[in-house]
């Protein structure tokens, strides 16, 4: 059953299209990535799906509600973790939570037992008391998760949850939501342009300039690159030699020869028997998700980085403009 | 309807709860008016007699301007954090629950009321110090009048508020809407001597009605023991002498209209905001 469905969906800011024409099935009880860089139109989609923005065209459907003509419905369904905290720090991490409660119309036993599960599942119950505003970046993360599934929603929406935190922070989080889903069997929906979060999906959607590249597993989408990454080192006519023998593109950087190759590991023994006493090394990489982003847009995910901060004011200026 | 009500009601509780954990607040609250009682309001009535005052001292006639003043800062204040939830994100989890967003804004109208409630205890309570005897009664027409002007300050500053983004903007409303609501309220001076077109901006203004209203309420329970006009009540004389504008009925319903209208007003700009 597809709980998020999404049909020629565009969104435009003035003149600039954001969200350019794509369709997306999400299957309840997945882990469903949308990996693409800063400004690719990954909040944007998040927004619309979470009726926080109107399409400009298209239609979204999410547990069964589009979010159109029935908003309220859609999130009565879903829990959202924004990108930038929306806690309020003065409050206590429980007054957080209280307050989200009311506002979900949780009764007041239901939330009690609620909120020790969910502390406890971010880990934060001996916490509960203390103001907000002592909370480290993670810890507020990690309260945002826990505020997002107080009312039990179908959906959880992260956006880029991880976005500033540090690798041990980042390895905990995503701990959480792995334990999350598989207890509740919450389907969850993220955005990230960090590679090796995007391998924790069941399926992943590539995005660049708002529209969508190509939509499965991380498994397969490697699989697309056409087989493994091979780098031999040796004399000074290996690469030639490769290259006439296996019939492949071959690139000498420095000494090393790089190479692909279906099957790499399977094909090392025969590269060393077929160039005995010619190899000083070998090195089997499998394509990661970097290379495929590569394959598909043509450029890398990292580019764009370094200004990330200018984008995201860029972005807001434009928001505030409209 | 259950839910909306519930929903004010968890704004509401928000509003107070922070409001009473920013001590910062509090003590500016009672410092404020104070400073400007003490200093401003002794430093003046040593100096200036208003025209034709039959005795009231400017420091009686300053102390339910200094009421309109602090009760005007404490309701903008607390209408005017829509832009710094927004700025640190806290909005989102409001504007994103399954909620009617009228009851978010009515919630928030009804907290700023709230403070504007404590506002105007606390100058009840510093005016005895400064030499103003008040009675029960007064009192608590004095807490009605709080509460409507609150409402009405709070919406007006909802109204504003949910369209801006930041905090820039939070300049642009002291200098272009608190002072100027301030200055022609008749709280510094009266109506009745301000040249024309001050005149016109004040009649406009709805502060003026609260603090025309407030001194309705206040001159009504003392009678003058001085200047040999025993047995008439100060209303009388201020009225004569233009510090009372209008009955206090008229300014009651003119503050309560307006309070109803611009709650309406900010309950319909803050549902249909961009985000």
């Amino acid at each position: 059953m597809n709980i998020i469905h999404v049909e020629n969906l565009i969104k435009k800011f003035g003149t600039i299209t954001a969200v350019d024409n794509i369709q997306l099935n999400v299957e309840s009880g997945q882990m469903f990535g949308f990996l693409g860089p800063n400004g690719a139109g990954k909040s944007t989609t998040i927004k619309i799906l979470a009726t926080l923005l109107r399409p400009t065209a298209g239609k979204a459907v999410v547990a069964g509600f589009d979010v159109l003509t029935n908003p309220n419905e859609v999130r009565r369904s879903i829990g959202l973790v924004f990108q930038d905290q929306s806690l309020d720090d003065r409050l206590t991490a429980q007054e957080n939570l209280w307050f989200h409660a009311m506002l979900y119309d949780l009764p007041s036993s239901v939330f009690v037992e609620r909120a020790d599960d969910v502390l406890r599942l971010v880990d934060l119950l001996d916490r509960r008391h203390s103001l907000v505003r002592t909370f480290s970046g993670g810890m507020k993360r990690r309260l945002e998760i826990a505020r997002g599934l107080l009312h039990h929603p179908k959906v959880l929406f992260l956006d880029e949850p991880t976005l500033g935190l540090d690798p041990q922070t980042r390895n905990a989080i995503w701990k959480h939501v792995k334990e999350l889903r598989e207890e509740k069997g919450t389907t969850i929906f993220m955005t990230t342009h960090y590679m090796e979060e995007a391998e924790h999906c069941d399926r992943i959607a590539v995005i660049d300039h708002g529209k969508i590249q190509a939509v499965d597993s991380p498994a397969m989408l490697k699989r697309m690159i056409g087989g493994d990454k091979i780098i031999v080192s040796g004399d000074e006519a290996l690469a030639d030699d490769i290259k006439k023998a296996y019939n492949v593109d071959v690139q000498k950087i420095g000494n090393d020869v790089h190479f692909q190759m279906a099957a790499g590991a399977e094909f090392v023994p025969r590269l060393v028997s077929d160039l005995a006493g010619r190899i000083k090394s070998i090195q089997v990489k499998e394509p990661s998700l970097e290379d495929v982003f590569l394959r598909l847009t043509g450029h890398s995910i990292r580019v764009q980085e370094g200004s990330s901060l200018d984008q995201l004011r860029q972005a807001a200026q434009l928001w505030r403009r409209r | 309807m259950r839910l909306a009500l519930k929903t004010v009601y968890t704004i509401w509780l928000r509003e107070a709860k922070t409001f009473v954990r920013e001590k910062f607040r509090v003590v500016a609250m009672i410092a404020q008016p104070l400073l400007y009682l003490a200093v401003l309001g002794n430093g003046i009535s040593s100096g200036v007699t208003l025209n034709a005052s039959g005795g009231i001292n400017y420091l009686t006639f300053m102390y339910p301007g200094v009421i309109g003043m602090s009760i005007l800062f404490t309701s903008i204040f607390s209408a005017v954090s829509i832009i710094w939830d927004r700025e640190f994100g806290f909005l989102k989890e409001v504007l994103v629950a399954p909620v009617p967003r009228w009851a978010v804004a009515l919630g928030k109208t009804l907290g700023g009321a709230t403070i504007a409630i404590v506002q105007a205890t606390i100058l009840i309570l510093i005016a005895p110090i400064i030499g103003i005897h008040l009675s029960p009664g007064i009192i608590v027409e004095m807490w009605i009048m709080a509460f409507l002007i609150g409402v009405a300050l709070t919406s007006l500053g909802i109204a504003i508020a949910a369209r801006m983004s930041s905090m820039q903007g939070f300049q642009m409303i002291m200098n272009f809407l608190i002072m100027p609501l301030y200055f022609l309220s008749g709280a510094m001076f009266p109506l009745a001597s301000a040249p024309t077109w001050i005149k016109a901006l004040m009649t406009i203004n709805p502060l003026t009605y609260f603090v025309d209203g407030l001194r309705n309420i206040l001159f009504s329970g003392t009678t003058m023991a001085t200047g040999g006009l025993v047995g008439r009540t100060i209303v009388d004389v201020a009225t004569r002498a233009g510090l009372i504008r209008w009955s206090l009925i008229f300014d009651l319903t003119v503050v309560a209209g307006v309070a109803v209208l611009l709650t309406a007003a900010g309950a319909y700009r803050f549902s249909n905001q961009a985000e």
